[in-house]
């Protein structure tokens, strides 16, 4: 990579459209092609290139690749446990979520800006410690784990701890997609809606809302996404019971520790593909989100 | 169905900052009442209250006989038309013009049949399924307008309306809001900087000055007949003579200008002149009494401006049809006769003459 | 109608008052339940153990093996994926071809696949009867169970971080400024170096800081493809989940030395990641 191919400072501005290109000199059109050429070859190697073999042997195979995943012990289980245990993880996080990044973009209160940190901590955290760090607080020998489980309610080694650690891990996800949009909405639109009658209730669902959409969706799928490929946070919370606690990932981890890749590559292609399609619709909805606010 | 607005002592305050002290005045039933004054004096501050979208430190308003100092912004029912349109992106025009009508739960039928009828009004009738982003700035206005009278408020609230359009824009929006307003005959309060706006379409105007009510009248009263030196010299042109009261006269150098019985003899005084207040003669010294200097000028079209040096070395500016300019030209010397002053104790004045030069 | 004032004690302010206390309340309640509660626990367990536990536990040598491992690594990885990254930002920010919408979809992909996942698609591409096993082999070079696969799923995940986090800044910066610079004189070179990566610099750490913080903690990708030998290819995660395995009694959760050591390693992990990791 040579000095004069990092930069070329005559390009249009984004969103200028493709008008007629100014003098493109020989200099700064081998700058254009040199940086593209090393994106490509980049994001073409480590991205495109895997998924498009694994992709093409997942699926190569047909309809067989997913009798497979489905008749390989405790499989089913899994898949429904992971996709059922990511849908309420995401539900709930859109909730607080959004609330969240509406508190902190919207009111000032002592401990705004601690509480804005905070919230950034799990993407700091390993997820394996984020699991260590349940079994702290709600193990049987930490006094919480041991109140709770005098109450009947188990929390390690049960769905709900798993639940715990994914809300846990993907909650600055939803936040973080909302905050920005609200960060740019203007508010004297939610004070005509007031002036005219609206109660703070139907501004928010009225004017608020719409515009927050195509945000809490795709953070809302993030959470999904990342909460069905969970494997560090969930693994040690989960215990592994196969029909109960299993999820997905970890079982695709125990059949390659257990020598049958085969059976791992067709749990993990069904998954892949369940993720695949959510980017797409994630990519589509933050394009059309983009195209309305501007 | 139009009512009067009345507030009382009405202060706000923000943290440390008083916006405004204790405010005092009624906006006449049908009228248009003007809040002029420069930006930070507090007037949208005032408004703003009164819609209920900030709470007063105190004092208290009324709209007709009911008090509203305590009544929610939704239960004040106000049309309020704000800077910067407002309009709902994600709504159409006529959703825009809808909303009001559709939260206070008016039947569909109705709410379609107001619409039209507003759009007529505001002459956008093949607008209606337009989104904002494809409006022009006059025509968003005129859909915020829309959408602020469709509820049919008893009084209406317009914060610097025209400020963000172009000067064009801004006078046609003007001459159509005017007639628009002789039509409904809404209460209405405009908040502008502008005071040519203020005097074209207010029958009253209240002009304010950080935080305080500077005078209330008529636009004839607040251009000829400024209370205080800061209506002086914030509406309309000035220049500003400085001099000492001598037997109910500004004295500066040899010179009086009248106007100043009301203050003490011997204080130092301001002078108030505009520019179309000051006659020039050139040659023989018949009518006037003042000499000067011709410094520049400069042409305005079918007038000229001509500021010209007093002996002691202040700046006058005068403004003259082209014809009467024979014999005024750059250096040469002339007289000057003063048709009108104000005249106002120096101290007064200070904040004034910082506004005229402004 | 008199004219007495006094200072209005609002209905309307005090329900405002009413609803941001309340949405405060429940954001902070939320926030605390979820993600301080647990971070108390581990500090509670972590001292618990007293200061003994944490030097035996970090001397011994499969744990600093495993440390090592990590940090290698996650050098590699965030070298990589900052210098590309900045790149790809660019080309995605800047320029104009059919297909970059594409190129975008790309760089989000890694946030949507399990990191199990990648590690399997490392298997089937790496693995016997891999596709590019037999080149490999040929030459004598080990990829999986050996670092190049490690790093490689560690970059794979670690991608989008930089991207997404410059992508914005320079979208909003606009070219102006480099234009700018470009007209007093200065070339590409300086024109990269003085006005664009000076006005990116905030989001490209965060975004460094993010491709930390995931290297570190990665696991699933690398459980699959290290085959975790201790002292060779164990990383601290993977050492602290064989530490778990090891001392896993369902039920019981016994506190042994090797537990204690977890709680250790991790407490401290966590405790380096609050502090480093967040801008």
């Amino acid at each position: 990579m040579s000095a004069q191919t990092l930069e070329r400072p005559s390009v249009p501005r984004p969103g200028g459209g493709a008008g007629p290109r100014p003098w493109v000199t020989v200099r700064t059109a081998m700058a254009r092609w040199g940086l593209r050429g090393t994106a490509l070859l980049y994001l073409g190697l480590m991205i495109v290139l895997p998924t498009v073999v694994v992709v093409a042997r997942g699926f190569g195979s047909g309809v067989s690749a997913f009798r497979d995943a489905l008749t390989t012990p405790g499989a089913q289980e899994a898949i429904v446990l992971t996709v059922v245990l990511a849908a309420v993880t995401a539900l709930i996080n859109v909730v607080f979520g959004t609330e969240l990044a509406y508190v902190l973009v919207r009111y000032r209160f002592p401990g705004r800006r601690l509480l804005s940190t905070i919230v950034d901590i799990p993407f700091a955290i390993p997820t394996l410690v984020t699991g260590v760090m349940l079994r702290a607080l709600y193990g049987p020998i930490s006094p919480v784990g041991a109140f709770l489980g005098r109450h009947g309610i188990q929390v390690i080694f049960a769905q709900l701890g798993i639940l715990l650690a994914l809300l846990f891990v993907t909650l600055p996800l939803v936040v973080r997609a909302v905050q920005p949009v609200l960060l740019e909405l203007d508010e004297t639109e939610e004070e005509a809606a007031r002036v005219l009658g609206a109660s703070r209730w139907l501004t928010f669902r009225r004017v608020v809302f719409p515009k927050l959409r195509p945000g809490i969706v795709a953070g809302g799928l993030l959470a999904f996404a990342r909460a069905l490929g969970e494997f560090g946070a969930v693994v040690i919370v989960s215990g592994n019971i196969i029909g109960k606690t299993l999820t997905a990932p970890v079982l695709i981890t125990q059949l390659i520790n257990g020598g049958k890749p085969e059976d791992a590559a067709a749990v993990a292609t069904l998954l892949f593909g369940l993720s695949f399609v959510l980017v797409l619709v994630t990519e589509r909805l933050l394009a059309t989100g983009r195209k309305e606010t501007s | 169905m139009s009512t009067p607005i009345r507030v009382e002592g009405l202060s706000k305050r923000f943290g440390e900052f008083e916006a405004v002290k204790g405010v005092t005045f009624t906006a006449e039933a049908g009228s248009i009442t003007a809040l002029l004054g420069p930006s930070g004096s507090g007037k949208s501050t005032v408004l703003r209250v009164i819609a209920g979208l900030d709470a007063p430190t105190s004092g208290r308003i009324w709209m007709g006989d009911e008090e509203q100092t305590f009544k929610t912004v939704q239960e004040r029912r106000v049309g309020f038309v704000f800077q910067h349109y407002s309009l709902f992106r994600h709504m159409n025009v006529a959703q825009n013009i809808a909303f009001g009508l559709s939260v206070r739960k008016v039947p569909k039928h109705d709410q379609r049949k107001r619409v039209d009828e507003l759009l007529e009004l505001v002459q956008l009738s093949g607008f209606r399924d337009r989104y904002p982003d494809q409006l022009s700035g006059g025509q968003r206005q005129r859909v915020a307008l829309a959408r602020a009278l469709a509820p049919r408020p008893k009084v209406l609230l317009l914060d610097e309306p025209f400020g963000a359009l172009d000067a064009r824009v801004r006078q046609d929006l003007r001459r159509w809001l005017d007639d628009l307003h002789r039509e409904l005959g809404v209460t209405s309060l405009l908040v502008t900087h502008d005071q040519d706006e203020a005097l074209e379409l207010a029958n009253r105007v209240v002009v304010m000055h950080e935080g305080s009510i500077e005078q209330v009248g008529s636009p004839n009263e607040i251009y000829n007949d400024p209370a205080t030196a800061f209506v002086a010299g914030f509406v309309g042109s000035a220049s500003v003579l400085h001099g000492h009261v001598v037997e109910g006269h500004v004295q500066f150098g040899e010179h009086r200008v009248g106007g100043a019985g009301h203050l003490e003899e011997g204080t130092e005084a301001r002078a108030f002149v505009r520019p179309h207040d000051v006659r020039v003669f050139a040659g023989d010294r018949t009518g006037g009494s003042l000499e000067a200097t011709v410094e520049r000028i400069t042409t305005l079209g079918w007038l000229s401006r001509v500021m010209l040096r007093l002996p002691d070395g202040q700046v006058l500016t005068a403004e003259l049809p082209n014809d009467e300019l024979e014999g005024v030209e750059l250096g040469a010397r002339v007289w000057v006769d003063l048709r009108r002053a104000r005249a106002f104790q120096a101290r007064d004045a200070v904040t004034a003459a910082i506004v005229a030069d402004g | 109608m008199s004219t007495e004032l006094r200072t209005p004690r609002l209905s309307g302010s005090a329900r405002r008052l009413l609803v941001h206390g309340g949405f405060t309340a429940i954001a902070i309640l939320y926030v605390g339940v979820l993600v301080v509660a647990p971070l108390i626990g581990i500090a509670w367990a972590a001292l618990r153990g007293g200061l003994s536990t944490w030097t035996a536990t970090l001397s011994q040598p499969d744990v600093v093996h495993a440390y090592v491992l990590t940090g290698i690594i996650t050098a590699i990885t965030v070298v990589v994926s900052s210098v590309l990254g900045v790149v790809v930002a660019l080309v995605v920010a800047r320029d104009r071809f059919p297909g970059r919408s594409l190129m975008s979809a790309f760089v989000d992909l890694p946030l949507a696949v399990s990191p199990v996942i990648v590690g399997v698609m490392a298997v089937l591409l790496f693995g016997r009867g891999g596709w590019f096993e037999p080149w490999f082999s040929a030459r004598g070079i080990q990829i999986l169970f050996a670092l190049p696969s490690m790093v490689l799923v560690t970059m794979f995940i670690c991608i989008p971080f930089v991207i997404r986090e410059v992508v914005p800044v320079l979208q909003e910066l606009g070219v102006s400024e480099e234009e700018a610079a470009s007209t007093l004189g200065a070339s590409s070179w300086q024109t990269f170096l003085r006005v664009t990566l000076k006005n990116i610099r905030w989001g490209l750490l965060y975004g460094i800081a993010l491709t930390t913080a995931r290297a570190i903690g990665e696991i699933g990708a690398v459980l699959i493809v290290s085959g975790s030998i201790t002292g060779k290819t164990e990383t601290a995660t993977l050492y602290i989940l064989r530490a778990f395995d090891q001392n896993h009694r369902p039920g019981l959760d016994r506190p042994a030395r090797g537990y204690r050591g977890v709680q250790a390693a991790g407490g401290e992990e966590a405790a380096d990641m609050t502090c480093g990791g967040i801008r």
